[in-house]
């Protein structure tokens, strides 16, 4: 053990036992973020930022939810809604968070690809983030049951039924995963223990993971420069911070993750009081009725693309039914994007403007994934049902191409 | 500049999606009605008819009162709410507030033919009637005359909770008006309401979020135009009733709307006080760097 003097101050004391000096030098001060960089590098702060207002507005809430499909109903839009003072606040913060996290999750990702911060060193970034959007999914599904109105039946119903498509054992997993032959009390139940223990503790565990993946590879920049970080912090230590490339995380980084999170704290709470609906479908305060099918049933607005992935594919094909070519590119989709370091054949690190075809590529993605959220909440008649199909077949195709694509820009740069 | 290029991308992208899922698909899935007749031009009603409340006083007496209580004109109800369900399939309205919350040329027309007034008749075939009847054998001036006399007794002054009870309580519970009391469910016994619509009518406590009030709007006073075939009739409220059965719901299934709407800004307030201090201090810090 180390030899342990009388401390002078409280700091010292924690400092001599846990090396706190040291520890907030390698997480904090010492800790090098690549300075040319731009607000959309704010976007992991934000996000542990909601998931921190999800996990207090959850905790308060769970004190007055009942998981029983005879008081779920009544105990969220009476209880909490009604009388719990300031209840409604906690679930329209809950409910809006839920679905602008989805937001910001997609701004995230998509900032990745279009900057190349999945791939040469950075694959494991890339996988635990997209671990995150999976369980991400999850928490939001499991929550979107808990107040048990007409669309968390009904999703519930949609959803789970999904899994009968598996080979062999299909309708056995489904009675599994519901734990009676219908969406009942038992779903709802083991659904509640998913959403507020099971996913939020492994979130954490992975958002702990995804912290660490960043260590080595280091952040990537808004030129995919690569960066001599040893050598820059250096030149940072020694006073000379103007020609740095590099800055600490505290507090020039976060610094600027705080103006950016005043911006998003502002829409956010605007959403909350005035602007709530979007996150909150009017459907959902009918209390489920097994009896009464809604006329429209739709996920949330996050599930929406992949939804209709799913449901693009509404004729048979080839002797294959169309339920089973729907589910298995519903599957391609939800790991499509896990993919993605394995399917970019470019040996090079760089943002997509300085890629010509990847550019081309990357844009038509956000068009087609557009395409499929909006058409995944219409009902899929006539032309919509047409347009679904090729957004989604083109969802596949765009997947495919992404190897040769990027191999051209290579080639072209003579790699 | 490149960052704010950056963000009018995002946020352009942001409000296309939105477009696209809320607006638009609210649109697609639900078409929009013609506004609201409170004059309800369609019925064959009062036609400009005034009445004479002294021989109406009269004439209800001899017609109504054999199934309509007018508890304000002394005539109690004859029956329980289960037997006036049972005997009737829902329990006949009290008609001390008609003259106020209903329109007067409604009233008439639904004397003469109820079923037709309330846009039910899809209900009323193969030897079903309504459990009132008609009374177009009346003379159009008796009719004008009853009405001017419901119109008379009528309480000038009602409260948000007592148009809805008159208006809506018979078939339709609010059960998040009394939760504990249970004071507020449907007067009319769940079966035989059910028996009599086709359906338990809904509980109408989160009507006011599932629906919102510009949809109740145009249903409450014509639910055909928004769910074509439904059992339920069209009641003829007045707008002023109508306007006081919507505040009613929001009082109840939104009873914190106020509260919101007063601490929204505030949050607001606080939120810009702090992205201010944020850039400031992001400012600060960059300074020594760039």
């Amino acid at each position: 053990m180390a030899k342990i003097t009388k401390a002078n101050s409280l700091g010292e004391w924690f400092d001599q036992r846990l090396n706190t000096t040291q520890f907030n030098k390698v997480m904090m001060t010492e800790y090098w973020i690549p300075k040319d960089i731009n607000f959309l590098w704010a976007m992991g702060v934000l996000l542990a930022t909601t998931f921190g207002i999800l996990i207090i507005s959850g905790i308060f809430l769970m004190m007055y939810y009942k998981p029983d499909i005879n008081l779920a109903f009544d105990s969220v839009n009476y209880t909490i809604m009604q009388e719990v003072a300031f209840g409604w606040l906690f679930r329209h913060m809950h409910g809006v968070a839920a679905s602008v996290i989805f937001l910001i999750i997609y701004i995230h990702m998509f900032t990745g690809i279009y900057y190349g911060s999945y791939k040469q060193g950075r694959e494991m970034i890339w996988i635990s983030g997209m671990l995150l959007f999976m369980t991400f999914s999850a928490a939001g599904f499991s929550g979107y049951m808990l107040p048990w109105g007409q669309m968390s039946y009904w999703a519930a119903m949609v959803i789970t039924n999904l899994f009968g498509g598996v080979p062999v054992i299909g309708d056995a997993l489904v009675v599994w995963i519901r734990g009676d032959f219908n969406v009942a009390d038992a779903t709802l139940t083991r659904f509640f223990m998913l959403h507020v223990f099971l996913l939020p503790i492994t979130i954490m565990g992975l958002i702990g993971l995804h912290f660490y993946t960043l260590r080595i590879p280091h952040v990537n920049n808004q030129s995919s420069e690569e960066i001599d970080y040893d050598l820059e912090a250096q030149k940072y230590l020694s006073g000379n911070k103007k020609e740095s490339k590099v800055i600490p995380f505290w507090p020039v980084f976060i610094s600027k993750d705080l103006a950016v999170l005043g911006v998003f704290l502002i829409f956010y709470f605007y959403l909350v009081f005035f602007h709530y609906n979007f996150a909150m479908d009017p459907v959902n305060f009918d209390p489920a009725d097994n009896m009464v099918t809604p006329a429209h049933i739709y996920p949330e607005w996050y599930f929406l693309w992949s939804y209709e992935v799913l449901r693009g594919f509404f004729f048979d094909i080839a002797g294959i039914k169309a339920f089973d070519i729907g589910l298995a590119a519903f599957g391609f989709a939800n790991v499509a994007f896990l993919l993605l370091p394995f399917l970019d054949k470019d040996p090079e690190i760089l943002p997509a403007h300085k890629r010509p075809m990847f550019f081309i590529w990357f844009w038509i993605l956000m068009a087609d994934l557009i395409v499929l959220t909006v058409y995944g909440k219409l009902p899929p008649t006539g032309a919509n049902a047409w347009v679904g199909f090729y957004a989604a077949l083109a969802f596949l195709i765009i997947f495919a191409v992404l190897p040769l694509v990027t191999k051209m820009d290579a080639k072209k740069r003579g790699k | 500049m490149r960052e704010l290029k950056i963000l009018a991308v995002v946020v352009g992208l942001t409000l296309v999606m939105y477009w696209g899922v809320e607006p638009y698909a609210h649109h697609e899935m639900h078409p929009t009605v013609t506004e609201a007749d409170f004059e309800f031009k369609d019925v064959d009603g009062l036609n400009g008819a005034k009445g004479d409340a002294t021989n109406g006083a009269a004439l209800v007496q001899a017609n109504c009162t054999a199934c309509h209580s007018i508890e304000v004109a002394n005539f109690p109800a004859l029956m329980s709410n289960a037997d006036n369900g049972a005997a009737y399939g829902v329990v006949p309205p009290d008609l001390s507030s008609a003259g106020k919350i209903y329109s007067g040329d409604y009233l008439a027309a639904f004397i003469k033919n109820p079923a037709k007034a309330g846009k039910v008749e899809h209900k009323f075939l193969d030897g079903a009637v309504h459990p009132m009847p008609n009374y177009d054998w009346m003379p159009a001036s008796d009719i004008a005359d009853m009405v001017a006399y419901l119109q008379t007794i009528a309480p000038k002054e009602m409260s948000n909770k007592e148009v809805f009870t008159d208006a809506c309580l018979r078939c339709h519970g609010i059960k998040y008006a009394d939760m504990k009391g249970g004071s507020m469910s449907a007067q009319t016994p769940a079966e035989n309401i059910k028996a009599y619509m086709g359906k338990t009518p809904p509980d109408l406590s989160q009507y006011i979020r599932s629906r919102g009030p510009e949809f109740l709007k145009t249903f409450v006073n014509d639910p055909q135009k928004h769910l074509e075939g439904t059992a339920m009739p069209r009641v003829g409220l007045n707008e002023e009733a109508q306007a006081q059965v919507i505040e009613y719901m929001e009082d109840i299934g939104d009873s914190k709307k106020s509260q919101r709407e007063e601490l929204g800004p505030k949050f607001l307030i606080y939120m810009v006080i702090f992205a201010i201090f944020a850039f400031l201090w992001k400012n600060s810090k960059w300074r020594e760097v760039h």
